[in-house]
């Protein structure tokens, strides 16, 4: 019992480090551009294929392979957000949010259908980049690639949080997400920070495509739509644009999500984050670590 | 104030003129007797939606999931109840089986506005992206509910539906749907969505209920989406939980966006033009999302008040 109960721990921490992840990009967009940046789901997506193209020309079954692979995604990552930002959501930054929104929108859509043309509709199976080995500590049965993707995870949250509380680029992104008009006014150029966080926010999401393509062996193009759904309820759940907030609701909704997969109601695993979300947005909308703030007029 | 006679006059119209064309239904081409019947379903749930998302301006992202409640609705009344009610020996296409058609797609319809007013309440405490989240999270709920519910058919579908939908019902359907959403918003009591929608804010210090106005709007919306369902799932004769996605719900906004928020005449006019596109799209049929994508993008940077607005009622734009 217990060990069943472990396992599954480790299998949520695995699948919540990933949601994480994504979260992460959802909640610092809407930090600074107070939106939801729906193409996001998309660039992981992209982000895996990065990997897959990528991965012949690594070593493979390496962790040096691995890195250049996940290095190399989550640079293709930042590139494909930097252009989005620039192409269609820059133009319209005065434009009210709901237009920026069915941007947003149509974005994920071209994405998606254009992945399926240039990718192929059907799934493809994701090639081992990481050493791969079953692992087994006392009872418990997990694979080295759930390892990896934890401790990937870890790493690239820590280095996040160093770069916005130890960087004067990060500095300035918070700034922007405070106040964005004081923020100007103290000689901080706003679209060099816009353009920032969305190579950050990207980056990660392109690292999320690769992990999750490495635990869930085979991708599509629309491969992103539901992990990319829950990520954003998972930066709900932890107060929308608080980066510890992020990384805790990714993990809790992974640990919700694998457990009732594991329980009798698997079939409904799918709808948990839905309903986790309108229960979070009707009781709690500020999040577990967000702040409730009053509209002004 | 329009006269109200008119907008009557043209709703027994339309119904005259559905019954000519379903009367002349075996003299026209089955091929175009379908486009017209997907033209009429999707007028509905494009007019239904742009009461929610253009007047009211509660952007909703789960049309489809109305959909879908409406379609299973009304198909598990002309399944399981119709034989009990009807007689396996009425007339097809006589009146036994059309007051059974009406009912059950009655019934669908009740059955989508109950879910619309259960989805307008949590609207009254939220706005713009994160309700757009919420309807979409209804939606997705809706659809996995639907696929593990067996005895309507699971994630296979239900199969097996009395093809009932003729251009009558749809041709009534669109124009019952253009005519009460015309005159609600026409009314007096109407002008409080555009209210609501304009600036919340100052619509309730100038008295009105912006929750109840937003409510009343889910639940119309709902109400023919659910119709719409029915009249979808009795034409095409099997529905899928699948095929009532977020996709679907998308098609449904890009019509409303495309002839502009709120322009009743322009949605229309987006409905016909992206029900045909694809029949005209045909040999590129894999562009064609490619294609709305492009197309609601483009609209947002250079066109955001719709291809068929001309006048905008905004005089300020919002900052």
């Amino acid at each position: 019992m217990l060990t069943e109960f472990l396992q599954q721990l480790v299998n949520g921490l695995s699948l919540g480090a990933i949601y994480a992840l994504i979260a992460l990009g959802y909640t610092m967009v809407y930090g600074v551009l107070r939106f939801i940046n729906f193409a996001h789901s998309d660039v992981f997506m992209v982000g895996a294929f990065a990997g897959l193209y990528l991965a012949p020309l690594a070593p493979a079954g390496s962790i040096l392979g691995g890195l250049v692979v996940v290095g190399g995604a989550m640079l293709a990552s930042a590139l494909l957000g930097v252009a989005i930002e620039r192409l269609a959501y820059r133009p319209l930054r005065q434009a009210p949010t709901l237009n920026v929104l069915i941007t947003a929108i149509g974005v994920s859509c071209l994405l998606q259908s254009a992945g399926q043309l240039v990718f192929g509709a059907a799934p493809r199976s994701f090639p081992v980049i990481f050493p791969a080995r079953a692992l087994s500590v006392g009872g418990l049965d997990f694979s080295s690639n759930q390892v990896v993707v934890l401790v990937f995870a870890a790493i690239l949250v820590i280095g996040l949080r160093l770069i916005v509380f130890h960087t004067r680029m990060g500095a300035a992104l918070r700034a922007v997400s405070q106040n964005p008009r004081a923020a100007r006014l103290m000689g901080i150029d706003n679209d060099v920070v816009i353009r920032f966080t969305f190579a950050l926010g990207s980056a990660l999401a392109g690292a999320g495509g690769v992990l999750y393509a490495v635990n869930y062996p085979t991708i599509d193009p629309l491969m992103g739509v539901l992990p990319g759904l829950k990520a954003f309820v998972a930066a709900i759940l932890g107060g929308i644009g608080s980066i510890p907030g992020a990384a805790l609701g990714g993990l809790l909704l992974g640990l919700v999500e694998t457990f009732v997969g594991g329980s009798q109601y698997s079939t409904y695993k799918d709808a948990i984050a839905f309903a986790l979300l309108i229960l979070f947005l009707l009781f709690r909308p500020a999040g577990l670590l967000g702040k409730a703030r009053i509209e002004k007029v | 104030m329009p006269p109200m006679p008119k907008a009557h006059l043209g709703f027994l119209l339309a119904l005259v003129l559905g019954g000519v064309l379903s009367g002349l239904s075996d003299r026209i081409d089955p091929y175009h007797l379908d486009v017209l019947i997907g033209v009429g379903i999707n007028i509905v749930l494009a007019v239904s939606l742009n009461l929610i998302a253009g007047h009211t301006g509660q952007f909703s992202l789960g049309h489809a999931g109305f959909m879908a409640i409406g379609a299973y609705a009304t198909a598990a009344v002309t399944i399981f109840l119709g034989p009990h009610l009807i007689g396996d020996t009425a007339a097809p296409g006589g009146l036994a089986e059309n007051t059974l058609f009406g009912s059950a797609l009655l019934i669908g319809g009740l059955a989508a506005a109950l879910a619309g007013l259960l989805v307008g309440i949590p609207s009254l405490r939220l706005r713009g992206d994160y309700l757009a989240l919420v309807t979409l999270g209804f939606g997705e709920i809706i659809r996995v509910l639907l696929q593990n519910f067996e005895p309507l058919g699971g994630a296979l579908g239900l199969n097996g539906i009395p093809a009932y939908t003729t251009v009558f019902w749809v041709v009534a359907a669109g124009a019952a749907t253009v005519f009460t959403v015309g005159c609600l918003v026409r009314s007096n009591y109407g002008l409080g969505f555009l209210a609501v929608r304009d600036d919340e804010i100052a619509a309730s210090a100038a008295g009105l209920d912006p929750a109840r106005y937003k409510v009343v709007a889910f639940t119309v919306g709902a109400f023919f989406a659910g119709i719409a369902g029915g009249l979808f799932g009795h034409f095409k004769m099997t529905i899928t939980p699948s095929g009532f996605d977020f996709s679907r719900s998308i098609e449904i906004v890009v019509m409303v966006i495309l002839g502009g928020l709120g322009n009743t005449v322009g949605v229309i006019l987006a409905a016909v033009l992206l029900t045909l596109l694809p029949e005209f799209l045909r040999p590129v049929a894999e562009y064609r999302l490619v294609l709305y994508s492009l197309l609601l993008i483009g609209l947002m940077l250079a066109r955001p008040q719709g291809l068929f607005t001309f006048r905008t009622h905004r005089a300020v734009p919002r900052a």
